[in-house]
C-alpha cells in the first residue's frame, strides 16, 4: 500500500492546512480543478488564505466556495471574470487581489519550484504591472524582474497516478496543475485513479512522484463545463 | 452594413476576420483571442496547414465537438469545448507561454479597446471598472512574432480608438504590427516605423478614414 496515499481530502490535508498560509492551485476555469481538495480546506474553517490560482473560480465552484465563506483574503490571478462573489467582495474592498499576466504567473510558479528566486521577463513592460519592479536592459530590449513563488501548499487534481506518485494528467486539464504542484512546500493531488506501479509509461510522466507529498482518489468526479459548445452532425 | 457613425458600408466583422486570415501563411503556429479573432479560424485557406494554440496548454485545436461528445477536460482558453486533431499535443501551463514568450508563436491576432499610433494597445481595464484580468494578452503581445489588432474602428460613442496615445492603461507598449477595422488596413514593416494606410473597405473613401482616425499615419 502507498505510503502517499490517504483515505480522503480531509486526512491529507491533515497538519497542513493553518491561518493565513499560501496555497497553489491548479486549474483553468473549471477544468483540472482540485475540487475534493478545496472543498476540505473550506470545511476546515482555516482563514485568510492567500490563493495563487490562475482563476477565482465561478460562483459556487472551486475557489468561489471558500470566496463564499469568506476564508480567502487574498488572491493572486490573471483573470477573475464570471464570479458575481468574487466581483462584490472585490469592489467592496473585502478581498485584495494581485493581477498577474498568466504567462508571468506560470513562470513564476515553475521558477519557485525550480530554486530561482526571480527572474527578467519582458511581459508587462511599460504597463502596470511593471511598477516598482526592477527594470534592465538586455541586448537593446527592456524586461522587468518578477519573483518567483514558493507555496506553503500545493493542491493539484490529476488522472491517474502509480502508487508512488507519478502522476499523469488528461487533455487541457494539465494546464497549471504542474507549476502549481511543483512550488508547494508539500504538494497533495487528488486523482482520478490509482495504478500499480509499472503501469505508467516512464516515458510519459508529466508529474514525477518527487513533486508529490500525499494523494487521495477522488472519484467519482461529474465534471463541469462553463462552456458547452458544439456542432451539428448534419453541418459536418 | 450601417456602421454607428453612419457610414453605409465598411467590412463586416466575418470580413474582418477574414482580411486578417489573410496573413497566414503555410505552417504557422497561431494563437487566437476571444471574439472576432476566433473566427479568423474559420478562414484559413484551403490546403494550409495552420496549427492553432490554446493557451491553457494545447497545440492544434480542433472544432466544436459533435453533441454528446463534449469532453469537459478539453477545452480552449474561452473555456468551450473543443475537440483535438491528429497532431495536437498537450502541455502545462508554463511550458504553454514558454512558447508564447520565447518567440515559438508566429502570430496572434487580438481584440483591444484602443491602439496608439506607436503601436500601443490597450485591451484590459477601464479604470473605475471591474477588472477582470489580463489573463494571456500581455505574454501574447510581448512574445509573438506578429501581432494583429481586428477592432471596429470606433468606439460605441463614435470616438476613434486608434489615437495618438492610449488614454487606458495598457497591455504592451510598441508591439502591434497591423490593425484591422471595419473600415480600414493599417501596417507598419516594424517597430520604429509609423503605421501606413494600406487597404480601405469597399467604398470607404481616404477622408472617411481621416474624418475617424486621430492616430498619425502614413496614407
Amino acid at each position: 500500500m502507498s505510503k502517499k496515499l490517504y483515505p480522503n481530502a480531509t486526512a491529507a490535508l491533515d497538519g497542513l492546512l493553518k491561518n493565513d498560509i499560501l496555497i497553489a492551485s491548479g486549474g483553468f476555469g473549471l477544468c483540472g480543478l482540485p475540487e475534493r481538495l478545496l472543498d476540505a480546506v473550506r470545511e476546515s474553517g482555516v482563514t485568510g488564505l492567500t490563493f495563487v490560482s490562475n482563476n477565482a473560480g465561478i460562483d459556487n465552484e472551486g475557489i468561489g466556495k471558500l470566496l463564499r465563506t469568506k476564508q480567502v483574503r487574498k488572491m493572486i490571478s490573471s483573470y477573475v471574470g464570471e464570479n458575481k462573489e468574487f466581483e462584490r467582495q472585490y469592489l467592496a474592498g473585502e478581498l485584495e487581489v494581485e493581477f498577474c499576466p498568466q504567462g508571468t504567473l506560470a513562470e513564476r510558479m515553475r521558477a519557485g519550484g525550480a530554486g530561482i528566486p526571480g527572474f527578467y521577463t519582458k511581459t508587462g513592460v511599460g504597463t502596470l504591472v511593471a511598477e516598482g519592479k526592477e527594470v534592465k536592459n538586455f541586448d537593446d530590449q527592456d524586461y522587468i524582474l518578477e519573483r518567483g513563488i514558493v507555496a506553503d501548499l500545493a493542491l493539484v487534481k490529476a488522472w491517474k497516478a502509480d502508487e508512488t506518485g507519478n502522476v499523469v494528467f488528461r487533455k487541457t486539464a494539465r494546464n497549471f496543475n504542474v507549476p502549481a504542484a511543483t512550488c508547494g512546500k508539500v504538494c497533495v493531488v487528488e486523482v482520478e485513479e490509482i495504478v500499480p506501479a509499472g503501469s505508467l509509461d516512464p516515458d510519459s510522466i508529466h508529474l514525477p512522484g518527487v513533486y508529490v507529498q500525499r494523494m487521495i482518489v477522488g472519484a467519482p468526479y461529474d465534471k463541469k463545463i462553463e462552456f458547452r459548445t458544439t456542432r451539428s452532425r448534419e453541418a459536418a | 452594413m450601417t456602421t454607428h457613425d453612419g457610414i453605409a458600408k465598411g467590412w463586416t466583422r466575418d470580413q474582418m476576420a477574414a482580411r486578417a486570415a489573410q496573413e497566414l501563411q503555410d505552417g504557422f503556429y497561431v494563437n487566437l483571442g476571444i471574439g472576432i479573432p476566433t473566427l479568423v479560424a474559420n478562414h484559413v485557406p484551403e490546403g494550409m496547414t495552420v496549427t492553432l494554440q490554446s493557451e491553457n496548454g494545447m497545440l492544434g485545436i480542433g472544432p466544436f465537438p459533435f453533441e454528446g461528445e463534449e469532453d469537459a477536460d478539453l477545452i480552449n482558453a474561452g473555456k468551450q469545448t473543443i475537440s483535438e486533431l491528429p497532431h495536437s499535443a498537450y502541455f502545462d501551463s508554463a511550458q504553454s507561454f514558454a512558447m508564447i514568450r520565447g518567440g515559438h508563436i508566429d502570430l496572434t491576432v487580438l481584440g483591444a479597446m484602443e491602439i496608439s499610433e506607436t503601436g500601443d494597445i490597450a485591451n484590459w481595464m477601464i479604470p473605475g471598472k471591474m477588472i477582470k484580468g489580463m489573463g494571456g494578452a500581455m505574454d501574447l503581445v510581448a512574445g509573438v512574432k506578429k501581432i494583429i489588432v481586428v477592432m471596429e474602428h470606433c468606439a460605441k460613442d463614435g470616438s476613434p480608438k486608434f489615437i495618438p496615445a492610449c488614454t487606458l492603461p495598457l497591455t504592451g507598449k510598441n508591439v502591434v504590427d497591423m490593425v484591422i477595422t471595419d473600415l480600414a488596413v493599417f501596417a507598419r514593416p516594424d517597430h520604429n516605423s509609423p503605421f501606413r494606410l494600406i487597404e480601405m473597405a469597399p467604398g470607404v473613401t481616404a477622408e472617411d478614414i481621416a474624418a475617424r482616425t486621430t492616430a498619425h499615419y502614413i496614407s
